[in-house]
């Protein structure tokens, strides 16, 4: 009987030992392969930024940081030009600016309100699940439909010409300031989350009401959290661009926004319509843009990160 | 909530006349104090409405004016769902969005091919095999790439990814367009790479240790813990989020503008253009289409196809992350 039952534990030592390092490095790779992209994307922009052209030797840092300030300073003052040597984002950045400003007065308060009514307030029950849902769907929903919601309902009002916008900042904030609402309601949720629920009994307890509970502790514990979530909102409603080519921030402006009811373009819309360009000369313009937008970009996601690891009370 | 009754009760109970000396300290709440909380609650409540009616609009706008179009056009529903041509600008002008969805298939179908494997396993490398430092360091470098907008990566496409696969396809005799699918799935693929790993890596990390330790202590290797017990036990996890990945490369947009250019056409061949529902739009709001045409607004009609389609890719992820997760105590 024992010698016909075939060994029931087969080590396998050899495959084991080998398959396990082997299937590690891949994962390594894997990982790396994110880092290697943002090595290769940062890198091809920059070179394509100082034209490619070897005037310094690449380790010679400070030369071509030098070349390059310069150019990002002359794309940065110089206005929409189909002539590549005065061409520029003046205009869009103006644009991109009041957009930010907008944005972050527009979608901010509404934002960080509902996910406090959702997580201090609202009573547990089919209202909350409702929204809840609503807006974890609303979070995966394309940016270009956001461009079409606010194409007929800011920009067009469906036809009534007393309350259309028209291709205004306005519009264009509005717009943004919708898509990036989920981001903020949940980035605030989940901050709120965090703040442990004695903070709250102690408030309760020594008398405050909800709303003292709420403004004078639970938020400012949670701010860090919700400072995070915001900033990485705002920073992708500056990126985007396909929700903007369907409220009509054209490229075609030269004039400089001076209010919320005036025609605008922004830095990404900019870049799109330079990148069009089979001119090859374009490319170093776009590439001078990217640089603009990357270091608004970073810089306001470096600042999140930071703020989240720095100042998080509460893990 | 402060009911009036409760702060009235407050107010009676602290105001004993066996007490004098607290009697002043605490007046209960006034009214005017539960009316403003009141008046807070309700704004709050208002501002969280606001998120559905957002979703009322885009389903509101886009139904109201796909009806519109179908009036306009006169082109029957089953005209546009199976038409394989679309051709807005011929006489009689033709609206089918099949090329169109087979472009968004092609799109999503080869991004994922790149970035659903690379995005696991870099998930289960952080989850599993990094050590807490470099861990510390890759997770943000992970959300500072997902931070780079999109039309930097259809740049990055232009610049870079159509040359080199011209470098290499060309002396093969095959011609590369300038603008074609693979360079479109290529950077669809490497821009959803982090969505894939840090959602993945979320639901590894919390496959509780207990689980890991259990394998370990039977004679498993680092291999046969990752890949049979870990990741198995975050499967619903990872398959949500490679629906939510599948999603997000549907609904791109300036990537795959830039990439893959504006030729409606179904082909299998991956070096040529293709059309997708996104960059339909874009191309119909860029020309000079008026409002109230036909070929304008059929601009809504494939929107609305496009919301329902992420739409359910979303929901289909939402109900296998409740349905198949695993709950451990």
């Amino acid at each position: 009987m024992s010698e016909t039952a075939a060994p029931r534990f087969r080590p396998h030592r050899m495959i084991r030992s080998l398959l396990g390092p082997i299937f590690g490095a891949a994962c390594l790779l894997a990982t790396l392969t994110g880092v290697i992209v943002l090595v290769v994307l940062l890198g091809s922009i920059l070179y394509a930024a100082l034209e490619g052209k070897p005037d310094n030797p690449w380790y010679a840092i400070g030369a071509n940081l030098r070349e390059l300030w310069g150019l990002v300073r002359t794309v940065a003052l110089n206005r929409q030009s189909s002539d590549p040597a005065a061409a520029g984002y003046r205009v869009g950045i103006v644009g991109s600016l009041w957009l930010l400003g907008l944005v972050a007065l527009l979608a901010i308060p509404v934002g960080v309100a509902a996910g406090v009514y959702l997580e201090e307030y609202a009573p547990q029950g089919r209202l909350r699940r409702i929204i809840q849902t609503n807006i974890a769907n609303l979070a995966g929903v394309p940016s270009i439909v956001y461009g079409i919601l606010g194409l007929a309902l800011f920009v067009r009002a469906f036809g009534i010409k007393a309350l259309a916008l028209g291709p205004c900042l306005l519009a264009g904030a509005l717009t943004l300031s919708l898509l990036i609402l989920p981001i903020i309601v949940i980035t605030t949720q989940e901050a709120l989350r965090t703040v442990p629920g004695s903070l709250r009994q102690a408030a309760l307890a020594l008398g405050a009401t909800r709303w003292q509970m709420v403004s004078g502790h639970v938020l400012p514990a949670a701010l860090p959290g919700i400072m995070t979530g915001t900033i990485l909102g705002l920073s992708r409603a500056i990126g985007e661009t396909a929700p903007l080519l369907m409220v009509g921030a054209a490229g075609a402006i030269r004039k400089l926004p001076k209010g919320p009811l005036e025609r605008y373009t922004a830095v990404p819309v900019e870049i799109y319509n330079y990148a069009k360009e089979p001119d090859r000369m374009f490319q170093t313009i776009s590439a001078g843009g990217i640089v603009i937008l990357l270091i608004l970009l970073l810089s306001m996601n470096a600042a999140a990160i930071m703020i989240r690891n720095r100042f998080q009370r509460y893990q | 909530m402060t009911t009036p009754e409760r702060s009235a009760a407050d107010s009676a109970a602290v105001m004993k006349p066996d007490d004098p000396s607290t009697a002043d300290l605490w007046s209960g709440h006034s009214r005017f104090l539960a009316s403003w909380e009141l008046a807070i609650a309700v704004v709050l409540a208002f501002c969280a409405v606001v998120t559905v009616l957002t979703t009322l609009g885009i389903v509101l706008v886009l139904s109201i004016q796909t009806v519109e179009f179908f009036m306009e056009s006169k082109a029957g529903i089953l005209e546009f769902l199976l038409g394989t041509e679309l051709k807005p600008d011929a006489t009689p002008p033709k609206f089918g969005i099949l090329p169109l969805a087979w472009g968004t298939f092609a799109i999503a179908f080869g991004s994922s091919c790149i970035a659903l494997p690379i995005g696991l396993l870099s998930a289960i490398y952080l989850s599993e095999y990094a050590p807490r430092r470099l861990r510390s360091v890759l997770k943000p470098a992970l959300e500072l790439l997902a931070g780079i907008p999109t039309i930097v990566y259809g740049y990055l496409a232009l610049l870079l990814v159509t040359p080199v696969l011209k470098a290499i396809f060309e002396p093969l005799g095959i011609r590369v367009p300038q603008f074609n699918a693979l360079s479109a799935c290529i950077v669809v693929g490497v821009m959803i790479i982090p969505l894939v790993s840090s959602l993945s890596e979320d639901v590894l990390s919390a496959v509780p240790r207990g689980l890991r330790e259990a394998a370990y202590a039977l004679g498993a290797t680092k291999f046969e813990v990752s890949t049979r017990v870990v990741l198995p036990a975050g499967l619903s996890g990872v398959v949500a989020s490679f629906i939510l990945a599948i999603s997000r490369a549907v609904g791109e947009t300036m990537a795959v503008v830039l990439a893959a250019g504006m030729l409606p056409q179904i082909t299998l061949n991956p070096l040529e253009s293709l059309e997708t529902m996104t960059t339909y739009i874009v191309q119909v709001i860029s020309g000079e289409a008026s409002y109230g045409t036909a070929k304008y607004l059929s601009l809504f009609a494939v929107g609305l196809s496009l919301f329902v389609i992420t739409l359910g890719l979303n929901i289909i992820s939402g109900l296998v992350l409740r349905r198949y997760r695993e709950v451990y105590q």
